[in-house]
C-alpha cells in the first residue's frame, strides 16, 4: 500500500536555515545538509528545501547546498524559490534535487510548467501554491498569491482551484497546496482548500501551513484527502520528532513508512 | 568500473551519488568502450521512455544494451531504464521500445493520483541475491505513471499493489531492474545497489 508521506521543510537563506530550529546534540542546527541528514535518519521520507534567498549570488549558494546533501543523502529532495526560467530548473536538477517547486514564476509565465515537464517530465515538476480564502458570500473560494516569500504576497488575480487544474493540465506532477490563512498559526491545516483541490486534480497534493500538533497531519490526510503532509516548526522546534507524527498517524489506521 | 550511461537525460547524478557513496567505482558515460569494458551496466531514466528509446537511438547506444543483456553481462535498470527494455508501451500513443524483454508496458489505472509517487511496498516474488538483508515487504520511492507487463512471469522478482499488481522489479541472471529507485529509498535502496554490484563482481568477461 502506498504509504503517506511525511515531509519536514526547511527555509534557507544564502546558505543557512533560518528560524531558530532547537535541538538538542546538534552540532549546527543552522546547516541545511546537516538538517537533512537528521532527519532522514528520524525516517523523513521527502525533504523540501525552501529558498528564501534575494540575491542571485546567494542563489548560487543553494546549488552547492543541494550538491552537498545529494552527496549524503539519498531520500527525494525538493527545491522552491526562486526559480524561473528551464535553465534554473536544470542547474537545481544537476545539482541533486529530485523536484523543484515553483510559484510566482509560473504564474508570471505557465508555460515554464509545459516546458519544464517536456523537458524534464512531470514528475519533477511541483507547482507550489499559495493560496487565501476570499471573503464573501456564496460558495468558499480562494485566491492564489505570489511573492509571499517576501512581503506577505501579491493576489494573483487567480482562483486557486482553477490555477491548480490548469498547472496540472501543463504537466505539473504534484501540488503542494498552501494556505496563508493557516501558515504561522499552527491551528491546523486549511482543510477545506485541500480537499477541495486533491478532488479537483489527478496528481498528488501536499498539504502545508498550519500544522500545529500531530492531529493535524491526521486530519490533512483524513478530511483533506492530503497525499502528504508537510511541516516545519512543529519538527523543527523539537515538538515532535518525524518518528512521532508516524507513529501518530499509524495508530489513525494511516498507511506510513516506519 | 560501473557504466552509468548517459543518454542526455537530466537528473542520472543521483545514481552514480549512490554508487560512490557505496565506494564503488563508477562513472557516468556514452563511451562505446568504457560501456563495453564495465563490469556492470546501468541504465536510469526519468522522464518519457520514448524519449529514452529516442536518445538511446539517436547515440547508437540501443544495441549495446541489446548486447550487454544478451551476453548476460551485468546490468541494472531504473524506472525508466526498466520500462525501456520491453516490446512497447502505451506512453504517448503505442510506441516501440527496446524489445529485449518480451512484454509491454501499460498506463497505471484511473481512480488514483498518478504519478504513483511515494514509498510503497515491494514483495519478493523469489529469492535473489539483490535482495539480501532487504525484509520482504520493505518500502522503497516510486514516482511513475505506467508499468512493466513481462510475457514471461518466471523473471517477475518483485510485485507491487496500487490500483493494480504490478511487476515491480524483475530478474533474470545477471539482470535486474526495478521500477522503484533505490538511490531514493534510503539504506535499503543503497543496499540493493550494494548486493547488486557484489552479487555480480567477477561475472564479467569480456566480448
Amino acid at each position: 500500500m502506498l504509504t503517506v508521506r511525511v515531509v519536514p521543510c526547511l527555509d534557507v537563506k544564502a546558505g543557512r536555515v533560518v528560524k531558530g530550529v532547537k535541538f538538542r546534540d546538534h552540532r549546527d542546527a543552522g546547516d541545511p545538509v546537516d538538517l537533512a541528514s537528521f532527519y532522514n535518519d528520524e525516517g523523513a521520507d521527502e525533504l523540501v528545501f525552501y529558498d528564501i534567498t534575494a540575491s542571485s549570488d546567494e542563489r548560487a549558494i543553494m546549488l552547492e547546498v543541494v550538491e552537498r546533501t545529494a552527496d549524503q543523502v539519498f531520500i527525494p529532495l525538493t527545491v522552491g524559490g526562486g526559480l524561473r526560467t528551464v535553465e534554473d530548473i536544470r542547474r537545481m536538477l544537476e545539482s541533486g534535487a529530485d523536484k523543484v517547486s515553483i510559484n510566482t514564476a509560473a504564474v508570471r509565465n505557465p508555460q515554464l510548467i509545459s516546458d519544464g515537464a517536456e523537458r524534464f517530465g512531470s514528475q519533477c515538476i511541483v507547482l507550489g501554491m499559495d493560496a487565501q480564502r476570499i471573503r464573501g458570500s456564496g460558495a468558499t473560494r480562494w485566491g492564489v498569491y505570489t511573492h509571499t516569500g517576501a512581503d506577505g504576497g501579491r493576489a494573483a488575480g487567480m482562483d486557486a482551484v482553477e490555477w491548480a487544474i490548469r498547472a496540472v493540465e501543463l504537466g505539473a506532477g504534484e501540488i503542494v497546496v498552501n494556505s496563508i490563512d493557516a501558515d504561522g498559526t499552527r491551528k491546523g491545516y486549511d482543510l477545506e482548500l485541500l480537499r477541495t483541490i486533491s478532488e479537483a486534480v489527478t496528481v498528488p497534493v501536499v498539504a502545508s501551513g498550519g500544522a500545529g500538533n500531530l492531529d493535524h497531519l491526521a486530519e490533512a490526510v483524513r478530511l483533506g484527502k492530503a497525499d502528504a503532509v508537510l511541516a516545519a516548526s512543529i519538527f523543527h522546534y523539537g515538538d515532535y520528532s518525524i518518528r512521532q507524527a508516524k507513529e501518530h498517524l499509524h495508530a489513525q489506521g494511516i498507511p506510513v513508512r516506519l | 568500473m560501473i557504466a552509468i550511461i548517459d543518454y542526455g537525460a537530466g537528473n542520472i547524478r543521483n545514481v552514480l551519488r549512490a554508487f560512490t557513496h557505496l565506494g564503488h567505482d563508477a562513472c557516468i558515460t556514452a563511451d562505446r568502450s568504457v560501456i563495453r569494458d564495465a563490469h556492470a551496466v546501468v541504465l536510469p531514466g526519468v522522464g518519457a521512455a520514448g524519449d529514452t528509446v529516442a536518445a538511446l537511438r539517436a547515440r547508437g547506444l540501443d544495441d549495446l544494451v541489446h548486447e550487454t543483456i544478451d551476453h548476460d553481462r551485468p546490468f541494472l535498470g531504473v524506472c525508466i531504464g526498466l520500462q525501456v527494455l520491453f516490446d512497447s508501451t502505451a506512453e504517448g500513443g503505442r510506441q516501440g521500445c527496446l524489445g529485449v524483454i518480451r512484454g509491454s508496458v501499460e498506463k497505471l489505472p484511473p481512480g488514483l493520483k498518478v504519478p504513483h509517487m511515494g514509498w510503497n511496498q515491494v514483495h519478493q516474488v523469489f529469492g535473489s541475491t539483490v535482495w539480501a538483508e532487504v525484509p520482504d515487504g520493505a518500502k522503497f520511492y516510486f514516482v511513475h505513471s505506467y508499468y512493466v507487463v513481462p510475457e514471461d512471469e518466471s523473471i517477475v522478482a518483485a510485485r507491487t499493489t496500487y490500483g493494480v499488481d504490478f511487476c515491480s522489479a524483475i530478474a533474470r541472471g545477471n539482470l535486474f531492474a526495478t521500477q522503484f529507485h533505490p538511490e531514493k529509498s534510503g539504506t535499503l535502496g543503497l543496499k540493493i545497489y550494494d548486493n547488486f554490484v557484489k552479487a555480480t563482481l567477477g561475472t564479467h568477461s569480456r566480448h
